[in-house]
């Protein structure tokens, strides 16, 4: 399947999504994605099966991206217990700022749950402090003002985001970085720049909607980890 | 005891409402609670937009005694407030104008709207028009083929409207898209949101820009009948005409609010938009509200005859007023919104939209039961012009525009 190929080609983290009939952060291809997703039965429940098969045969952290509601629905508590029993190490929850994350944070935190928030070009010192604090697992930077998918280059700004960014993450927790990185140079780039990991979603689930063969999926994988491979200066 | 009045607090109408949208929108949301709340309170400002109401929208409208369809009925005085009669021939002009200015204010020079029959999008294309902003709707596909006239009027005011194709391809979706072009645009683009849902402040400022219908209501009762009415009756889709009728009486608990949603081809058929009376907890466009979801939290496609109620989720403060039990929310289907269309147009000459016959329906089996000396008062919402087809087509006769 699509995950074993992705966990052979070297990812460190496994994302997967929850789909959601509204995902306003989210570009044509991961909305396609949703819209077949949930037109083949694809429910809270099923992913949580799909990640306890994985976890019974490879050891790689997984973390959900779901929007608030699906959490909201089946009571956060219940989420969390029952997302944690099934192996979920993390959630990254787009709709959801610090501001209304309370009794999510309070859920994360009995359960076990690393709590992934979003920064963003938009976040100032002063959020991103905030931020940083009820972060765990890794801290979502949102590369560029706008919605996911594959984008042709990395842009100057979104290196100097991350540079800004760093110095505060620094010793406090992992800075990954994400929307429109597609290709190793991406990667390179981002890493170069201080990111402590890069994540690729939309081009991954663009191959999966073209049919390609896995074996190709794991070679973008392995050529996407390659860059964080050689030491930082 | 705070009053019901002081919502929201903290962005808040008890624990309904909020703020849950993306990070990079929450620097704009503050920034535009920020600037709303400076505003607000500017006198410059207010007589600015007071001026475009009175000038260039018609207001204030006025309050009219329904004396036949009252006399037919039997019961309670019948009022209307003839929101109908503004420039645009909806409500929702109030809206657009408040925020056309804020983003003039706020050097936002582009806006961007969702819209689903196209009243609010035209709405938004005329404010823009007027107050020298560029314009850009959102609008399914689906509601596009259904409201071409609609699409064209905006165009002719100069607007670009952009098909969405996305999801069920109806308002819902229009407005997740106009969040995706915000998030996008967001240093340069005001968002001018058509109800009073969204993330806060929006559900705020929309209760505030359309609260006008409920001040003149009281102001044009109290002269016609020497004290409040007894009950107001709006239609509820996302709730704004509603809340701008409601919000200023609501510390008043001997005056009645009512709302009515849409049941569709009825609430038991699933078929419908009722949000407040079946619908369940949850977080949609940036608010918790009530909303009509399956058991997963995936929004669940809507159907009214009316456009302007297709909408699976419901302001924020409607969802205080419904569990508080200030307000009560009744519905009305298809059918009984078309014959109070029929009705209204026979009996009194005014042709209403069908958004508000829904309202009227309600009063139809509501005033009857009700003595001669009760006082209800419905807010007319907008005009029918734009449902002539869709209502020929319901009674099964052709008409070609």
């Amino acid at each position: 399947m699509v995950a074993e190929a992705l966990i052979r080609g070297g990812v460190d983290i496994l994302e997967l999504g929850v789909p959601f009939s509204d995902p306003i952060a989210d570009g044509p291809t991961i909305q396609a994605a949703s819209h077949q997703a949930l037109n083949l039965g694809v429910t809270p429940k099923s992913v949580f099966s799909t990640v306890e098969k994985i976890k019974g045969k490879y050891d790689v952290p997984i973390v959900l991206l779901t929007y608030y509601n699906p959490i909201y629905r089946m009571g956060i508590g219940s989420f969390m217990e029952t997302g944690r029993s099934h192996g979920v190490d993390g959630l990254i929850v787009p709709d959801l700022p610090v501001e209304e994350s309370g009794e999510y944070r309070k859920f994360a935190e009995k359960y076990g749950v690393d709590t992934i928030f979003l920064a963003s070009p938009a976040t100032s010192v002063e959020r991103l402090e905030k931020i940083v604090d009820v972060s765990s697992g890794f801290l979502y930077l949102v590369s560029l003002y706008g919605v996911t998918g594959a984008r042709s280059k990395v842009e100057a700004s979104t290196l100097d985001l991350v540079k800004r960014f760093k110095q505060y993450t620094s010793g406090r927790v992992n800075l990954a970085v994400g929307f429109g990185i597609s290709k190793p140079e991406h990667v390179k780039s981002v890493v170069s720049a201080g990111a402590d990991g890069a994540i690729v979603g939309s081009a991954f689930v663009k191959m999966v909607s073209e049919g390609v063969m896995l074996k190709r999926l794991e070679e973008l994988a392995v050529s996407l980890k390659q860059p964080t491979r050689s030491p930082r200066a | 005891m705070t009053r019901l009045s002081e919502n929201p607090v903290s962005g808040k109408y008890g624990k309904f409402g909020g703020r849950f949208v993306p990070e990079t929108l929450m620097h704009a949301l503050e920034e535009l609670e920020e600037a709303y709340d400076r505003l607000s309170v500017d006198k410059k400002f207010k007589k600015e937009l007071d001026n475009y109401l009175s000038e260039y929208a018609g207001r204030p409208t006025p309050l009219y005694y329904a004396e036949n369809l009252t006399r037919s009925l039997g019961g309670a005085k019948i009022y209307l407030k003839r929101e109908d009669l503004l420039h645009s021939g909806a409500h929702k002009i109030n809206n657009t104008l408040g925020q056309g200015l804020l983003a003039r204010r706020m050097n936002k020079h582009r806006v961007i709207a969702e819209t689903g029959a196209g009243q609010h999008g035209v709405a938004t294309a005329m404010a823009a028009a007027v107050l020298g902003l560029k314009a850009e709707i959102y609008m399914g596909a689906e509601d596009i083929e259904r409201q071409k006239l609609n699409v064209f009027r905006m165009r002719l005011l100069g607007a670009d409207v952009h098909s969405v194709e996305s999801g069920s391809k109806t308002l819902k979706d229009a407005i997740n898209e106009a969040m995706r072009d915000w998030v996008t645009n967001v240093e340069t683009t005001y968002y001018l949101l058509g109800s009073a849902v969204g993330p806060h402040p929006y559900p705020k400022i929309v209760r505030d820009f359309q609260r006008v219908i409920g001040s003149e209501i009281r102001r044009q009762v109290t002269k016609a009948e020497g004290r409040l009415p007894d009950i107001l009756v709006a239609c509820v889709g996302g709730g704004s005409n509603a809340i701008g009728t409601f919000y200023p009486f609501i510390d008043d608990p001997e005056v009645r609010l009512i709302g009515v949603e849409a049941a569709g081809r009825g609430l038991e058929t699933g078929e419908h938009a009722a949000t407040l009376n079946v619908g369940e907890e949850g977080v949609l466009h940036g608010m918790l509200t009530f909303l009509l979801q399956d058991e997963d939290g995936q929004i669940q496609p809507t159907h009214s005859i009316s456009a302007g109620l297709d909408y699976p989720g419901v302001g924020p403060e409607h969802a205080l007023l419904k569990t508080l039990k200030r307000a009560e929310y009744k519905v009305a289907d298809d059918k009984e919104a078309v014959d109070a269309f029929r009705r209204l147009s026979e009996m009194e000459g005014i042709v209403p939209a069908l958004e508000p016959a829904h309202a009227l329906a309600y009063v139809e089996k509501l005033a009857p039961t009700l003595s001669k000396d009760k006082v209800i008062v419905v807010c007319l919402s907008g005009r029918g012009d734009k449902d002539v087809e869709v209502v020929a087509k319901a009674l099964g006769e052709e008409v070609r525009s």
